[in-house]
């Protein structure tokens, strides 16, 4: 019998209880629903710290597992599991689920009720899809997932609403009806969903898939993901969705839905498909890239502070590709964690040009201006986060970004080369737009008389600061717990690369090594093989 | 040679069913009240139903092998049976609020069951056109009921004039492949070579006599002004019985027939595909939801021709294996008759006298005025759309992988483009009900009351949809029994 008992199907299950005692609320009492979403999202939250306990530091596999029979023809189980990884982007999820509805205490007072059951709904698709291991439980999870992000767009969002919603829901679908496909291509090969089983098969050598097949299955999953990253060409609803949603659909958009996409490209492209992966590595990280820079020039020139926000999740998500798919221990490392610190600091500055947007009801930065003088606090905010999204060492950016980079410049230095652009281009957007909003002269009368933050806006602020901070100080112990869960999808993608580097080092260290034996050292202490 | 007890044990429900269509007309001028006629009708649907299950308790061929019993047989008249139950469930307040007779309608509703579970149970071609017949004229005069709307009866005219001449098809098709193989039963027939022109050619008239039926393209144009002319009970009918059967009638004779599985694949690919593109196109720019499911009902039938195509290119190896791709079309059905119904009849009980709110602006705002309501149609829209948690999603999810294991992965491509084409519309409406204000006429009529029996429609189909959405295991383990394929 597996251990651990039910932690994983509380946590998925739990909200969608808070969300059924929410519906049976009655509907006019804002503050009582109110109070019980949050009571809800911080329980859920308290549970998933848990999870901390369960996942031991340096243990492969997958932990707390619950696997049950579910439906008999084709076999499908109810298999649950978690690991380093996906501990840490369920613990984001918990996290930024109560800062959501903490977010939306005042600015959603039409159907507060149906708001704060889509929001529940949403963390439960989200949660249950980086906990499955079940192929087809993943992707119920994942499509569940869809239909309260639709309407948390749709019917709270901005002008353009409907069309963003609709986009969204179409570009997703298109993606992940392919991937259906692809599962249960897999499941024919295979005979089974289960996801570790497969994995074992693939290992073992009982499972070999022709070039061409396992390359067309690789797509099948990868633009599914691609599109939710979103990974360059694919990116256009983005925009859109972001702009158009309330802050909170924003926060949970940027900060986790958006982390499906490349969590599913390392726990299901790379350690399924690594042949496929290793041939199409080149073409992704060239899309990477092009992503990074292209995101980034375009929020220099973005009009919108909410749309900048927008297109600099696509550079900073090209980061995190471009770490994937460099195949390297430490950029994978350094994947999961921009994956993390990109979740805090883009829902922060969600967060920031939502506060924003209650004073003026504006998102163009040639409406703001001098801002600084009426709000100071909020500008002292906005200030921290863009440094930590832009990547200041000791704030959370700077160490997913550095070992990105550092592990993709061992193996490829030339696309380090080019993704490092990206770091100073982000600067410069940020600093930017900073500058133009915040500083200089007071350009409308209305700024004069803008409040600053309220006690409510001041400790969601706060929090996120601290979160920031720690994460980019105490980063080895994410790290740490993360190690093992990423050499495992590099001993799968790539075991022998693992070894040859091993044996290199041994045999004959480098003049490179040499040099940055004091790297060396430090990347060991933060627990990085 | 004299019907044995046995014989009309194995077709007990239609028996009943007819028994009650015959009982309702004889009691239709003595019996002034509207309710008693109701309650005759949901007893004998539901009597006939029990029936089929005592049918299938004493399974076998009767007739000397016209007519079979078997679990497949039992399937769809379970379905037809439900169907017909829910509809008198829809019917009754429909019928009150347009004026209606109520009877005739109940006896004809009854005529058509009993034909829909001859076809279903067919096991030789000229039953199997009794059968069709028998609901094809019952679902002619259904369709023309409301007699004083034009749209009524242009809707009962085009159907029964293009329902004639696709039975004429159909019929002609008998007569050669009775010419070729020398018999009509179709486990004679699968021991025929195969081989001759004329077989061929006698199969194809008979596809597309069924393929009229169940709105296959390029013989599905009468479906839009059917459906939208029909009183919408019927049209619900429609959706989910006569297409069930024809369908069922449909996987016995290119399924058991080895001549039959070998030289259609290709037809029902390309069946499939093009009726999966004019349904979805279709329903793009419609603003009428009547016309709007009527399309979706096409495409549906389009996805359900996939698994066909899944069984014939299967069945050539036998067709033991083709089983998860009989079940998908089993399931589907079941699936699609649920969501079918349910959305209809909130379609029709919106309505309103003489069904003016049809148009999909009448639905603005619904989820202000009408929470439960509109959500309830979201539920049924989004098990179209094929998403989790709804027995729709299970039912494309078997079809999938009945594409996926026969190697269709082209087939299986296009029916995911066409699942997303078709997201377009479904998610129309409920953007229209959720994220659009309401008109201040419809906030002035206020809501639309909702009697008992569309509420126990609502309830048993949501239920329906929801539970095989979890839970699909009885019902996939059921259809999957060996014992279903008769072989």
């Amino acid at each position: 019998m597996l251990s651990g008992g039910h932690l994983l199907s509380v946590l998925i299950f739990f909200p969608v209880v808070g969300a059924a005692a929410l519906m049976m609320l009655r509907g006019d009492d804002d503050k009582f629903i109110r109070s019980i979403a949050m009571l809800v999202s911080v329980a859920e939250f308290l549970f998933s710290l848990l999870l901390l306990r369960g996942v031991p530091i340096g243990s492969s596999g997958y932990q707390l597992e619950e696997s049950a029979k579910w439906i008999t023809a084709p076999p499908i189980h109810y298999h649950l599991g978690v690991d380093g990884i996906s501990m840490f982007l369920v613990l984001l999820t918990t996290f930024l689920t109560p800062i959501s509805v903490w977010a939306s205490w005042q600015s959603i007072q039409h159907r507060a009720k149906e708001f704060f059951v889509m929001l529940l709904l949403l963390e439960v698709g989200v949660v249950g899809v980086f906990l499955s291991l079940d192929l087809f439980l993943f992707f119920l999870f994942w499509e569940l997932m869809l239909i309260p992000m639709a309407f948390l767009i749709g019917i709270w969002g901005h002008e353009r609403r409907v069309y963003a919603a609709v986009k969204f829901v179409l570009y997703t679908m298109t993606g992940s009806i392919l991937m259906l496909v692809g599962i249960i291509w897999l499941y024919n090969a295979t005979g089974t969903f289960d996801l570790p089983t497969i994995q074992q098969m693939l290992t073992n050598g009982q499972l070999v898939l022709g070039s061409r097949p396992e390359m067309l299955l690789f797509l099948a999953f990868f633009v599914a993901f691609a599109i939710k990253v979103p990974v360059f060409p694919l990116h256009t609803w983005l925009p859109d969705a972001h702009v158009e949603a309330p802050t909170a659909g924003s926060v949970m958009l940027a900060g986790v839905l958006l982390k499906l996409g490349t969590y599913g490209m390392m726990r299901f492209c790379l350690p399924l498909f690594p042949e496929a992966s290793h041939r199409a590595a080149r073409w992704v990280a060239v899309l990477a890239i092009i992503g990074i820079i292209y995101g980034a020039l375009v929020s220099m020139v973005q009009p919108n502070l909410k749309k900048l926000v927008a297109y600099s999740s696509v550079s900073h998500l090209g980061f995190v590709v471009l770490g994937i798919f460099a195949f390297h221990h430490i950029s994978m490392q350094g994947a999961v964690f921009q994956m993390l610190a990109h979740g805090v600091s883009t829902g922060a500055l969600f967060l920031l040009v939502g506060m924003l947007y209650d004073r003026r009801h504006t998102f163009e930065i040639s409406e703001f201006g001098g801002l600084s003088t009426p709000i100071p606090k909020l500008a002292a905010f906005f200030l921290f986060v863009a440094l930590s999204s832009l990547g200041l060492p000791l704030l959370n950016g700077f160490v997913g970004e550095f070992l990105i980079l550092l592990g993709t410049y061992q193996r490829h230095w030339g696309w380090a080369a080019w993704a490092a652009l990206g770091v100073i281009l982000s600067a410069c957007y940020l600093l930017w737009s900073y500058q133009r909003v915040f500083f200089g002269d007071i350009s409308s009368e209305k700024n004069r008389t803008l409040v600053d933050v309220s006690a409510r806006e001041h400790w969601i602020l706060a929090t996120m600061a601290v979160v920031i901070l720690w994460m980019g100080i105490a980063s080895p112990f994410i790290t740490r717990r993360t190690a093992a869960a990423t050499q495992t999808v590099m001993d799968q993608v790539e075991p022998q690369w693992a070894y040859e580097a091993a044996r290199r080092v041994q045999a004959k260290p480098q003049p490179k090594n040499v040099s940055s034996s004091a790297a060396q050292t430090r990347i060991e202490r933060l627990g990085i093989r | 040679m004299f019907a044995q007890a046995i014989d009309l044990h194995r077709v007990l429900p239609e028996l009943i069913w007819c028994a009650f269509g015959v009982l309702v007309m004889f009691l239709q001028p003595f019996v002034r009240s509207r309710r008693f006629f109701t309650f005759l009708a949901l007893l004998g649907s539901l009597a006939g139903t029990a029936g089929a299950a005592t049918a299938f308790l004493h399974g076998g061929p009767a007739f000397q092998g016209l007519v079979q019993s078997d679990s497949f047989t039992f399937f769809f008249r379970l379905l037809v049976g439900s169907v017909s139950f829910l509809v008198v469930l829809a019917a009754g307040p429909y019928l009150d609020r347009e004026k209606l007779p109520i009877a005739e309608f109940y006896a004809l509703l009854f005529f058509a069951t009993a034909g829909m579970g001859v076809l279903a149970s067919a096991q030789e071609l000229l039953t199997a056109f009794i059968g069709l017949e028998m609901s094809s004229i019952s679902s002619y005069v259904l369709a023309g009921y409301r007699r004083d709307s034009l749209r009524s009866s242009e809707s009962a005219m085009k159907y029964f004039l293009l329902g004639s001449f696709a039975t004429a098809f159909f019929l002609y098709g008998i007569a050669l492949v009775y010419g070729a193989t020398g018999t009509t039963l179709l486990d004679k027939m699968a021991l025929s070579d195969g081989t001759s022109t004329l077989l061929k050619l006698g199969l194809a008239l008979i596809l597309i006599g069924l393929g009229f039926k169940v709105a296959a393209a390029p013989f599905q144009v009468w479906t839009p002004d059917v459906y939208e002319g029909a009183p919408t009970p019927v049209t619900a009918l429609f959706s989910a019985g006569p297409k069930a059967a024809a369908f069922a009638l449909l996987l016995r004779i290119f399924a058991t027939v080895p001549a039959a599985t070998r030289y259609w694949f290709w037809a029902f690919w390309v069946l499939a595909v093009l009726t999966m593109f004019a349904g979805n196109l279709g329903a793009l720019v419609q603003t009428n939801m009547k016309r709007l499911l009527a399309y979706s009902s096409i495409a549906h039938a389009g996805y359900i021709l996939v698994a066909f195509a899944a069984v014939t290119s299967m069945a050539q190896g036998g067709s033991e294996e083709a089983a998860p791709a009989y079940a998908a079309v089993l399931f589907y059905l079941l699936s699609y008759a649920l969501v079918k119904l349910g959305a209809f009849t909130i379609v029709s009980q919106l309505g309103g006298t003489g069904e003016k709110n049809l148009s999909m602006d009448d639905y603005a705002g619904l989820s202000e005025r009408q929470p439960f309501v509109a959500a309830m149609l979201s539920i049924y829209l989004l098990s179209l759309l094929g998403l989790p948690v709804t027995a729709g999603f299970f039912g494309k999810f078997y079809i999938f992988k009945a594409a996926v294991n026969s190697h269709l992965i082209s087939l299986a491509v296009l029916m995911a483009i066409n699942s997303v084409i078709g997201a377009y519309y479904y998610l129309r409406v409920i953007v229209v009900m959720y994220m659009r204000e309401s008109s201040a006429e419809a906030v002035a009529a206020g809501p639309v009351p909702f009697p008992i029996g569309v509420n126990a429609v609502l309830l048993i189909t949501f239920v329906g949809t929801i539970l095989f959405g979890v839970y699909p295991n009885p019902v996939i383990n059921f259809i999957l029994r060996p014992s279903l394929l008769g072989h």
